[in-house]
């Protein structure tokens, strides 16, 4: 008698814990848009986080729900943000981002100020007189970008960071990382120029700290016919909203270093 | 009856912990102090899935399981409320209050089978359940719910304290061997010892015997 009695007991607990739930279920349901699930679906799903959201379905919420724009997908690139623009509905054309280091103070270019006996990390040697080379806005060459890079895309080469095009997506994370500040994310394109130097010393002491400094003689300021490119704390810098790309600029530049760094060779 | 009350609840804060002292529920004790943030959220959760299942069990043992001689049901007919109760907190926190339903993620469905909550229950009923005959029902029922805020609040404040210690932990450099849980587990083993320093405490504090 008491096994039927233990039985029903429990039966009777569970059906009403198993009605309450779907009753919860069902009136307390949040709706989520079907269209969410087809953004993630596009995206390059590595989580890298250079949307600068949560993850790649963070991301997706914030396209469906809050409208944010539909290029921010790095890795995926143009081809995500055609196949998300395709489920929203408009179109856009998007630019391949990637990373470029403006800075060209490898072992030869730029000599060291000290000897780094410390711990291999950029953070930790930029923190000691902003890092060993002489130039203290120099990339100071330990890899932290190397080491948070997913894509395996970004090299140190000769003591300064080298950004392999072909693999880089644009996400960002060496930009973020990088203490110094020299990895810039290029939504410009290839077809626009990018100053190589993030040096912000006076001309003379940049031209001893390193052989590729930028030493803000303002030539390409003068001589830009669009007023895109000016010399701000004693390096150039390019106003992309402006720019045309027509290369004056880096004809003009004595130092050479205002490149096309994404054009193909 | 109020100071009997207030024994109750600080007894179970600081003299009975369920954390440091009966060490119970460990698990989220270790896996979601790490952040204060998070660390409360949990709480919070706990506090409010300890009230509402005395709430349930309680009567369910005083009203069905006693009389009809199941009490060796307990454990089972426990838990299934318990796992109905958290199924349905983690509806609700979908549905009405979505940023502490991200903030708690995976670890609200761990309360289902946190044995912080089941022995909760199932403690309320060993201590107060008597009391049913000599109070009546009313108040020994209000003393349980009273004991249940009582351990959750005391799961808050082991788990903020412990939040604190771990980002002092986290800042050190401990040997190779000890890094990640073992270091978290001895830093543990040195905070607990402290709350057996209240035993008596609040019996003398507020002059009653519980």
């Amino acid at each position: 008698m008491s096994i039927v009695a233990a039985v029903i007991l429990c039966t009777v607990v569970g059906t009403v814990g198993a009605i309450v739930l779907v009753a919860a279920a069902k009136f307390m349901a949040v709706e989520e848009d079907p269209r969410i699930e087809q953004v993630s679906a596009c995206l390059a799903g590595a989580n890298c986080g250079g949307c600068g959201y949560a993850g790649c379905a963070d991301y997706a919420k914030a396209v469906v729900m809050d409208g944010v724009a539909c290029d921010k997908c790095a890795p995926g690139g143009p081809k995500a943000a055609q196949a998300i623009a395709a489920i929203m509905g408009g179109e856009v054309s998007a630019v391949e981002k990637k990373a470029v280091v403006q800075c060209q103070g490898c072992e030869k270019n730029c000599k060291p100020s000290y000897e780094y006996t410390g711990i291999k990390t950029c953070a930790a040697a930029a923190a000691l007189y902003g890092g060993p080379k002489a130039c203290s806005q120099a990339c100071v060459g330990f890899g932290d970008c190397v080491k948070v890079c997913k894509f395996d895309a970004i090299h140190i080469v000769d003591g300064v960071a080298v950004v392999d095009q072909s693999k880089c997506t644009g996400c960002g994370a060496c930009a973020s990382i990088c203490p110094k500040k020299v990895i810039m994310i290029d939504e410009a394109g290839p077809a626009k120029p990018v100053v190589l130097c993030s040096n912000e010393d006076k001309g003379p002491v940049a031209m001893k700290e390193c052989a590729t400094a930028c030493i803000a003689c303002g030539m390409c300021q003068r001589n830009c016919p669009s007023d895109a490119i000016h010399v701000v704390n004693n390096i150039a810098r390019i106003d992309y909203t402006k720019c045309t790309g027509c290369g004056v600029c880096v004809s003009k530049c004595p130092k050479k270093i205002i490149t096309y760094p994404l054009k193909q060779a | 009856m109020i100071v009997k009350l207030a024994a109750i609840f600080f007894s179970m804060i600081l003299v009975n912990n369920y954390v440091l002292v009966k060490f119970y529920g460990i698990c989220p004790f270790l896996g979601v102090s790490k952040k204060l943030d998070s660390s409360l959220g949990m709480s919070g959760a706990v506090i409010f899935v300890m009230f509402m299942a005395t709430a349930v069990t309680f009567p369910l043992q005083i009203f069905v399981l006693d009389p009809a001689d199941l009490g060796y049901l307990q454990t089972i007919v426990f838990i299934l409320v318990i796992a109905v109760l958290v199924q349905f907190i983690e509806i609700f926190l979908k549905k009405y209050m979505v940023s502490l339903y991200n903030a708690l993620g995976v670890y609200l469905p761990l309360i289902t089978t946190n044995c912080c909550v089941l022995a909760v229950t199932i403690l309320v009923v060993d201590d107060y359940g008597a009391d049913v005959a000599t109070l009546g029902f009313a108040a020994a029922y209000i003393e349980s719910l009273v004991c249940a805020v009582g351990s959750g609040v005391g799961f808050m404040l082991a788990m903020c304290l412990f939040s604190g210690v771990r980002t002092r932990v986290e800042a050190c450099d401990p040997p190779e061997p000890f890094k990640g849980l073992p270091i978290t587990l001895v830093s543990a083993a040195i905070t607990s010892p402290y709350f057996m320093g209240f035993g008596g405490i609040v019996e003398n504090i507020f002059n009653v015997t519980l």
